[in-house]
């Protein structure tokens, strides 16, 4: 292949994000501009200018307010959240050879709700919920493994599935036992609203922590982008090919689960997004995860900074974002599977 | 480099699958393994390849011990082929066979561009070049079983075992298969392969060895291996062994099995349930 061949190759694949971009940009200025308090473009581009430059703004203190106290902080927790669970399922798929796993599929949110609420009941703060969440999610999701392997001779695609639900039922009834012990007039209500899923009342300092902490459980699955998919095969044919397969995937589930138990700590338990986004990056892309990663997490980011929209804006009321997922979700899930005639 | 088991017991602990084995593979010869379903092929491949650990004997590559390699030493001398298997997901025929190259890429980075000329070159020396862009899940099963020996081609392995490499092919992608294991010991490449037609060790191979529930039956030259008798105690059936001569005046030897006494005749006893 010629050296002219690569460029035109790279420039289709750059040229294969642009839209998917500009759609999440488009989504971004959406996202500020509608709700309660519609904030119009020019006031919107004004105040980024000012705060870019420094100069002068001709823009009401309220506007400003709503921007980045109110909103600011809301839409950057969705992108956020979004890009991770759909990393994160991104990662579970490859690794699990299997894709129809997802965080919440296979306990990891189950067990990262179990961690958070516990931390919640104990009152500790944002870093000891995302602590506590993460221990719950790898503890969940080696004990479905663990299952899932012990079992052999049956089916591992539904032995691995009926652990993770088996195992997400114990640990849900762990969560309600929580809930019955908690005091009902603070710790109740928190832990109820936050199983509920919603990105209302994020502030600024808990993205100061979330954000680092996805970060840091992105970094191993952008360094290990192209040994991930040789996680997608046999085991022994990884391992003939030359990869230490189990150092390989313990890195992938410790930083998968760090991305989900973070993003969970925020956001509550928010399903589907894990399962769906990965598929339709994979039916962009196809399933390289070098290319596939970039793309998961900007639909990612992209479908659930447009939920929380929805969820704030379509009725009086706030619908909790997961409820929406799974009403937007389920439909869209049973499409994909009607159209995709080629595999996985 | 040589590839050489001596007095091997390999299987799981407390399940023994075969003992007193020796094997040896060195650089530009072509092996055959023959043996029923269930005589431990693909175990003993598996373990020769280090990825079961061995139960006794000794396993030596490159006359070190092979639990001494690395996963990655390894996989840059000894290539495996499996069987064409189906995939989770849609990779096409240029990305699997790119995986090949593993051992040689670091583990935080991405092919290079010798990476890809590897691919490519292995891609066009099996004649599936045009294969590169599909998707492998859409491709023939022959078309498959060269996507995995074209992936061990670009592994520049200097032993490649391949297991069962003709099983699902049809008649005319079996002789390509094996053409092309020719061609690789031609290039000074070690070639291990099994299969279940004793013609195709009269077509290629230097050595054969005949494996019978988890001993070796015998061993040796083609022509002085594949004998009636030792057919006989290998599948339990008869088979005359004939030399023709062909059009061209060249000899060659050729298996003719009879399927007469088969329902009253001695049957082997049946393979374990589990291989």
């Amino acid at each position: 292949m010629t050296a002219h061949a690569f460029d035109t190759l790279r420039l289709g694949s750059l040229g294969r994000y642009t839209l998917p971009l500009l759609g999440l940009a488009a989504l971004v200025v959406l996202a500020f501009a509608v709700g309660r308090f519609p904030v119009s473009v020019g006031d919107l581009y004004a105040a980024t200018i000012g705060k870019l430059t420094g100069t002068s703004r001709p823009v009401p203190a309220t506007v400003e307010t709503v921007i980045y106290q109110v909103r600011g902080p809301r839409v950057l927790a969705a992108l956020v959240v979004g890009a991770a669970l759909a990393a994160a399922g991104a990662a579970y798929q490859g690794m699990f050879r299997n894709p129809l796993v997802s965080p919440d599929i296979l306990g990891v949110s189950s067990g990262a709700a179990l961690g958070a609420a516990l931390a919640i009941f104990l009152s500790w703060g944002l870093i000891g919920i995302q602590a506590l969440a993460f221990a719950g999610g790898l503890g969940a999701v080696t004990l479905v493994y663990a299952i899932g392997a012990s079992l052999r001779g049956r089916d591992p695609l539904l032995t691995l599935i009926l652990a993770g639900v088996v195992i997400g039922t114990l640990l849900g009834s762990c969560v309600s036992l929580l809930k019955y012990l908690a005091d009902p007039y603070n710790q109740l209500p928190a832990i109820t609203f936050w199983l509920l899923g919603s990105l209302a009342s994020t502030s600024p300092a808990d993205l100061a922590v979330v954000v680092p902490t996805v970060l840091l459980g992105l970094v191993p699955l952008v360094l290990l982008r192209w040994r991930m998919n040789l996680l997608t095969l046999p085991d022994d044919e990884a391992r003939a090919l030359g990869v230490e397969t189990t150092r390989l995937r313990l890195a992938v589930v410790c930083a998968a689960t760090l991305i989900t138990a973070a993003s969970v700590a925020i956001s509550g338990i928010i399903g589907w997004i894990g399962l769906l986004v990965p598929h339709a990056a994979r039916m962009l892309v196809g399933p390289g995860f070098a290319r596939m990663l970039p793309m998961t997490m900007i639909l990612g980011a992209g479908f659930m900074l447009g939920v929380d929209t929805l969820a704030r804006t379509v009725a009086t009321l706030e619908v909790p974002p997961g409820v929406l997922t799974a009403v937007l979700g389920t439909p869209l899930f049973l499409w994909l599977l009607a159209k995709s005639k080629r595999a996985w | 480099m040589e590839l050489r088991a001596e007095a091997l017991s390999y299987g799981y602990p407390g399940r023994i699958i075969g003992s007193d084995v020796e094997v040896a593979l060195t650089a530009g010869e072509i092996v055959c393994v023959l043996g029923p379903n269930g005589g431990g092929k693909t175990t003993l491949f598996r373990t020769l390849l280090g990825l079961l650990p061995v139960q006794a004997g000794h396993i030596a590559l490159g006359g070190r011990p092979l639990q001494d390699w690395s996963r990655r030493n390894v996989a840059r001398v000894v290539g495996y082929v499996p069987q064409a298997h189906a995939a989770q997901f849609a990779f096409t025929v240029r990305e699997i066979v790119l995986m090949g190259r593993t051992a040689h890429v670091g583990a935080f980075a991405a092919p290079s561009h010798r990476d890809r000329a590897a691919a490519d070159t292995a891609l066009a020396t099996l004649g599936i070049g045009h294969l590169a862009d599909r998707v492998y899940t859409e491709v023939s099963g022959g078309e498959r079983q060269l996507t995995l020996i074209a992936r061990a081609l670009a592994q520049e392995a200097e032993l490649l075992l391949l297991d069962e490499p003709t099983a699902s092919l049809d008649f005319g992608n079996q002789l390509r298969v094996l053409d092309q294991l020719r061609a690789l010991a031609e290039r000074g490449i070690g070639v291990l392969f099994s299969t279940h037609d004793p013609d195709h060790a009269f077509l290629c191979a230097e050595r054969v060895v005949m494996l019978r529930d988890g001993r070796i039956l015998a061993t040796g030259r083609p022509g002085e291996v594949i004998t009636h008798d030792n057919l006989k105690r290998l599948y339990g059936v008869e088979v005359e062994v004939v030399t023709a001569t062909l059009a061209d005046g060249r000899a060659s030897q050729l298996c003719v099995p009879g399927l007469a006494g088969l329902r009253t005749g001695s049957r082997p006893r049946p393979a374990p349930t589990w291989h």
